[in-house]
């Protein structure tokens, strides 16, 4: 007997949240976000936790920073716009030391830089993480709430309109719901330990309470965060698809949804005897660049596809560093809804461009 | 002092010999520290109200018995300067952005008491639409607004909540209705919202303002730890660098122009209404 159900994307990641232990989420309606909030407002009473349906986006984070700080697994999510709103509270989120899993089921591709350089103030990272379709978003959520606990850092997943709203066979719940979150962490707020003499202080502006002095010691506070930043991109493994790329004369980089659609073109063009290879990096922080670079060793070309004006493009140059030239296939496609519904994704479109790519550079 | 009370000779108390050692070691005869203050030193200026209203806040959390299940959520402004110094759980937020906050820690642990303390730039300014929808919300938090009509933190700017006439750095000849728009009134807006339980203005500016202001923090604790609702305490405060009046001025200043125009009392009370 199969385990398996066909589940829409949203319905899907909402309940892999559930499975991996939120408790608390707020969001603000906005598409193709829109099912995630549906979905959670209906599980998560069930299940005895909270789903509020917040004034704002800045609301919405606003309203899991508090739950996270009490040490609640908490998300919240939007779409792209909607996270432009969040910035200021995710910069300090992080600053602040606090787990929280951020969703953006973004249009088309043009969050990529928004998602992993942070549109926000100040020195901060987040992890994030870009699942190519259903069944890995389920697993991409379950480790995001793993990586934001243990780092203590929020882990954002970047999804798209595809995978918000394309039904897949996915396995059914591992974690029977209802099951006890764990007790709260020890830095987190319960309200007990005022009146003790070392009542806690969660602040973006420091933990530590000057005893000698007045005030917040931020250079000491953003030294100490740069620094578990920098550990934490250097523990967390940087993880990518790779298919064909050992003898491939162009390997092909591309995220998310049209990862997906790479590769089913670099497959059709194998078929054919065109010795092409893909990359789909999963991490986009950290980024693959050990991956990417490796691909592209003793290629002629490295051809990157996003649904967006070239932005991952950064990455890849970085990762290859000029030892063989980057071109972008990639560029906006959009319908009228400027949902990201690209009109550009399709297989025959990509292999195209790709088999461009090999013929001028034979 | 005159010299006859110098000498020993005038009126009043006989100067106190130091001829010879005192026969006893001085003695604390009674202690004015506040009940849960960590940390005694602050960098606000000679004058503020703010330390006052502060100082209500955590002896009222105190005699309520609620010092192990509070967690105060600071903005950002002067009276970010008590967010690391207190001896209740604190979580500092955003400017503008604590009563949201303060509904995730509420809904995530609902035994806790919940209060924001934000000054008027932060709440009214910055932050009008979250303060309007927790009240809507009937959300069991309690927000503290340290009032005093002016951006202090920033050396003296115009706000929401500044009154006409008053001169800031950002409305020099005054602020003017037709320049600058008229104040708002937090506490009598907040009043019309269902979800409000207690609404309070008061003041810091006396020494009876100051045990009135006591009272009605108590109050607002006491409204959210029965469950009633969204409750509020508006306290004005002196801000004597930030209004560039000279300190012993101050609180003469505030009831002249804050207290004239935004009043005290208060305003809403369920537990008061007589059962229907």
């Amino acid at each position: 007997m199969s385990d398996r159900r066909l589940r829409m994307g949203s319905v899907a990641i909402a309940d892999a949240m559930i499975d991996a232990g939120c408790r608390f989420f707020a969001g603000y309606p906005m598409t193709p976000f829109t099912e995630v909030l549906e979905h959670m407002a209906r599980r998560l009473p069930e299940v005895g936790g909270v789903c509020m349906n917040a004034e704002s986006e800045i609301e919405a984070v606003g309203m899991a920073w508090g739950a996270a700080a009490t040490g609640t697994p908490a998300a919240t999510g939007s779409t792209g716009q909607g996270l432009s709103l969040m910035q200021e509270s995710l910069a300090e989120i992080t600053l602040a030391r606090l787990p929280l899993v951020v969703l953006n089921m973004a249009r088309a591709q043009g969050d990529y830089w928004q998602a992993t350089r942070g549109g926000g103030h100040g020195d901060y990272r987040h992890l994030v993480l870009a699942p190519g379709d259903v069944a890995e978003a389920v697993a991409v959520v379950h480790e995001a709430f793993t990586l934001s606990a243990t780092w203590r850092n929020p882990v954002l997943v970047l999804g798209d309109y595809y995978l918000a709203h394309t039904a897949r066979a996915v396995p059914s719940n591992g974690r029977a719901p209802g099951a006890t979150p764990a007790a709260p962490p020890s830095w987190a707020l319960t309200g007990a330990s005022g009146g003790t003499g070392h009542a806690k202080l969660v602040s973006f502006l420091g933990s530590v309470k000057q005893r000698d002095d007045v005030g917040y010691d931020l250079a000491a506070h953003y030294t100490a965060c740069a620094e578990h930043t920098a550990t934490m991109l250097r523990a967390v493994p940087a993880r990518a698809e790779v298919g064909s790329t050992e003898d491939a004369e162009v390997v092909v980089v591309a995220f998310g949804t049209p990862g997906g659609y790479v590769r089913a073109a670099v497959q059709a063009l194998r078929a054919e005897g065109v010795a092409v290879g893909w990359v789909r990096p999963i991490t986009l922080v950290p980024f693959p660049a050990a991956e990417v670079a490796a691909a592209a060793r003793g290629a002629k070309a490295v051809a990157v596809y996003e649904n967006n004006t070239g932005q991952m493009l950064d990455d890849v140059r970085l990762a290859v560093l000029g030892a063989a030239p980057v071109e972008f296939i990639g560029g906006l496609s959009l319908d009228s809804s400027g949902f990201g519904i690209a009109p550009d994704l399709d297989v025959a479109v990509l292999a195209a461009r790709i088999l461009d790519v090999v013929e001028r550079h034979r | 002092m005159s010299d006859d009370r110098a000498a020993g000779t005038g009126p009043g108390p006989a100067a106190v010999d130091t001829s010879a050692p005192p026969g006893a070691g001085a003695h604390l005869v009674d202690d004015f520290t506040p009940a849960l203050v960590d940390v005694g030193a602050h960098h606000l200026c000679p004058g503020c109200g703010e330390p006052i209203a502060v100082r209500g806040l955590v002896e009222a959390i105190a005699e309520l018995g609620l010092e192990r299940s509070t967690i105060a959520v600071f903005g950002i402004g002067c009276s970010t300067a008590f967010s690391n110094n207190l001896d209740v759980e604190v979580l500092q937020a955003l400017h503008g952005r604590a009563p949201s906050v303060a509904t995730g820690v509420k809904r995530a642990r609902p035994d806790t008491t919940v209060v924001t303390v934000q000054g008027d730039g932060d709440m009214v300014s910055e932050g009008l639409q979250e303060v309007l929808h927790a009240a809507a919300r009937g959300e069991r938090i309690t927000c503290v607004m340290l009032n005093n009509g002016v951006f202090g933190e920033t050396g003296g700017h115009m706000t929401a909540t500044t009154v006409l006439g008053q001169r800031t750095k950002t409305s020099l000849d005054g602020r003017d209705a037709v320049a600058h728009g008229r104040p708002i009134l937090l506490a009598d807006l907040v009043a019309r919202l269902e979800g409000a339980a207690f609404v309070a203005r008061c003041a810091v500016n006396t020494a009876g303002d100051v045990a009135r202001t006591r009272r009605m923090l108590r109050r607002a604790l006491e409204t959210q730890r029965d469950g009633l609702g969204f409750s509020l305490v508006e306290i004005l405060t002196m801000c004597p660098t930030g209004w560039f009046v000279d300190t012993p001025a101050a609180p003469a200043y505030l009831a002249d122009h804050l207290g004239a125009v935004h009043g005290a009392g208060v305003l809403k009370d369920l537990r008061a209404e007589p059962p229907s």
